[in-house]
């Protein structure tokens, strides 16, 4: 018998199932691009990143390269960038973050679902007929996620030092004293939010452990491939907190920078 | 008794449809009951394979409202049954009739995977030592019961049919048993990216939902499986590495 002799091809959106499957997909699309389009919008600012009197960084400048706050590792914009390109330090930065998340396996799953139709849902009919997978380019592209990690990791340290930084104040004597915000908490929710979605990565589940058959002889490598493994469990829901506190940390830092919210501090 | 209304897939592609059949149901009653008792009742010419009615046996999958499901394990109660509950074939594999299709495919799939090769022995007698730990990992993929679920709502198979290039989730998750298994030294990981089609897998997770088992296939076997092929076809940096380590 013929493979083809199964039941026909549905056509895009047909399905036998009862249930709202497009409720998911939909919302997905809706906090994907809501994201997409805010997170480029701030990036294109340049401007109220950070608050004067406190050590407040929005996560989106962090590490702030190149830029003209105090934050700044290497001075103002560089010589070398491009002067007919438009500039915000965010530039340098945000391709780090944005890749990892662009490549990570839950969220490749969510948006060729929610974006492409790839399928649109289980057992729902697709648009297309044609399908590469993740077999042949662009999509073999990535299998590059790993690096992105490596990097994110090393984000998280720089975000945790951004939180430690975030408990001292000005003093108003040119001098700094210690403190904690209403931000310094956002700050540190998002940094935790952020570490526990980066290190319950599949790539990183893999590599700290996954990768070996055997890890009873090496109790370290168990232990962190446990850790990993137990992080990863939720790793759908830590990208979405995650997601939605990178968002909200930049909004909380933007706004008491301009003036709009004032940042309460705790003690 | 309350009456529900099913409507069962009768006859084969190309000559079928459809077509509602109403019997009494009660309470504890799964999709299967129901079915026996139509073919009991009103039709006995209808083809639908089934055995444990326990969920174990794996043979009586189909495709009910829309999801597949295996019918011994899908209650009535669950289920809208103030409008026709539907039961359709899988729909990856080709129709036989009414609700039976042939899974051969599988079976040949199945052969084609390199066979489990165990390191030589640990002890004398021929016997090995293996920690718990360290085959914890692969016990979970032996719960599968081969009821090919996981394969009919796989989009690969199911709307592009991409069965001589994919071999689905349930036979990736037969390598990953294989693959990571403590004593197994079999590499597997060249047929995984050229003919078993692993990159064609993208990660939509339906395998994992539909699965009676309750097998984490995505996470747990697929993944992991990408992942040791990233390692071996598309790492540079670790493929530099190890032409460092080699050589030292």
């Amino acid at each position: 018998m013929a493979l083809t002799d199964a039941l026909t091809r549905r056509g895009f959106g047909q399905t036998s199932r009862r249930d709202a499957w497009w409720v998911t997909p939909l919302f997905v699309f809706l906090g994907f691009a809501t994201f997409i389009v805010y997170s480029t919008w701030a990036a294109f600012q340049g401007d109220h990143y950070w608050v004067a009197g406190t050590n407040y960084l929005s996560p989106f400048y962090s590490p702030e390269l190149f830029g003209d706050s105090p934050h700044s590792l290497f001075g103002p914009k560089p010589g070398w960038f491009p002067s007919w390109a438009p500039w915000s330090p965010a530039f340098l930065i945000l391709w780090a973050p944005g890749g990892f998340r662009f490549t990570c396996y839950y969220y490749r799953g969510a948006y060729y679902k929610a974006f492409w139709g790839d399928p649109p849902s289980c057992s729902v009919g697709e648009p297309r007929n044609q399908y590469l997978g993740e077999n042949s380019l662009p999509l073999v592209l990535q299998n590059i996620h790993r690096y992105f990690m490596y990097i994110a990791v090393v984000f998280i340290g720089l975000l945790a030092w951004d939180v430690w930084k975030a408990m001292w104040f000005s003093d108003g004597n040119g001098g700094e004293v210690f403190g904690i915000g209403l931000g310094t908490v956002i700050l540190l929710v998002n940094v935790v939010l952020l570490g526990s979605y980066t290190f319950g990565c599949h790539s990183l589940r893999h590599l700290i452990g996954g990768n070996k058959d055997c890890l009873s002889a090496m109790p370290a490598r168990l232990a962190a491939y446990k850790c990993v493994g137990c992080l990863n469990k939720k790793h759908m829901n830590f990208a979405w907190l995650s997601l939605f506190s990178v968002g909200f940390s930049d909004v909380y830092v933007r706004l008491c920078s301009m003036g709009i919210w004032s940042d309460w501090r705790i003690f | 008794m309350a009456k529900a209304t099913f409507r069962i897939w009768r006859g084969t592609k190309e000559n079928g449809a459809p077509k509602d059949y109403t019997t009494e149901v009660g309470e504890g009653m799964v999709v299967l009951d129901a079915v026996h008792q139509i073919q009991a009742e009103s039709a006995g010419d209808m083809a639908v394979r089934w055995n444990c009615k326990a969920g174990k046996c794996g043979s009586c999958s189909a495709e009910i409202n829309g999801n597949p499901r295996l019918m011994c394990m899908t209650r009535l109660s669950d289920l809208p049954l103030d409008e026709p509950v539907t039961v359709e074939p899988m729909r990856a594999f080709p129709l036989i009739k009414d609700l039976v299709t042939d899974v051969s495919w599988n079976f040949d799939v199945k052969k084609k995977i390199k066979k489990f090769k165990p390191r030589k022995p640990d002890a004398a007698d021929g016997t090995w030592r293996i920690a718990q730990e360290d085959v914890e990992r692969v016990q979970e993929f032996r719960k599968c019961i081969e009821c090919f679920l996981c394969q009919d709502v796989c989009h690969v198979l199911r709307e592009h049919h991409k069965h001589n290039e994919f071999i689905g989730p349930r036979f990736l998750t037969y390598v990953a048993a294989l693959e990571m298994h403590p004593l197994d030294v079999e590499d597997r990981l060249e047929d995984l990216k050229s003919k078993d089609g692993i990159g064609y897998c993208n990660i939509t997770k339906c395998c994992t939902k539909v699965c009676p088992e309750g097998i984490t296939i995505t996470d747990n076997a697929i993944i992991p499986l990408k992942e040791r092929v990233v390692d071996r076809f598309y790492d540079p940096l670790k493929k530099l590495f190890s032409v460092f380590t080699k050589s030292s």
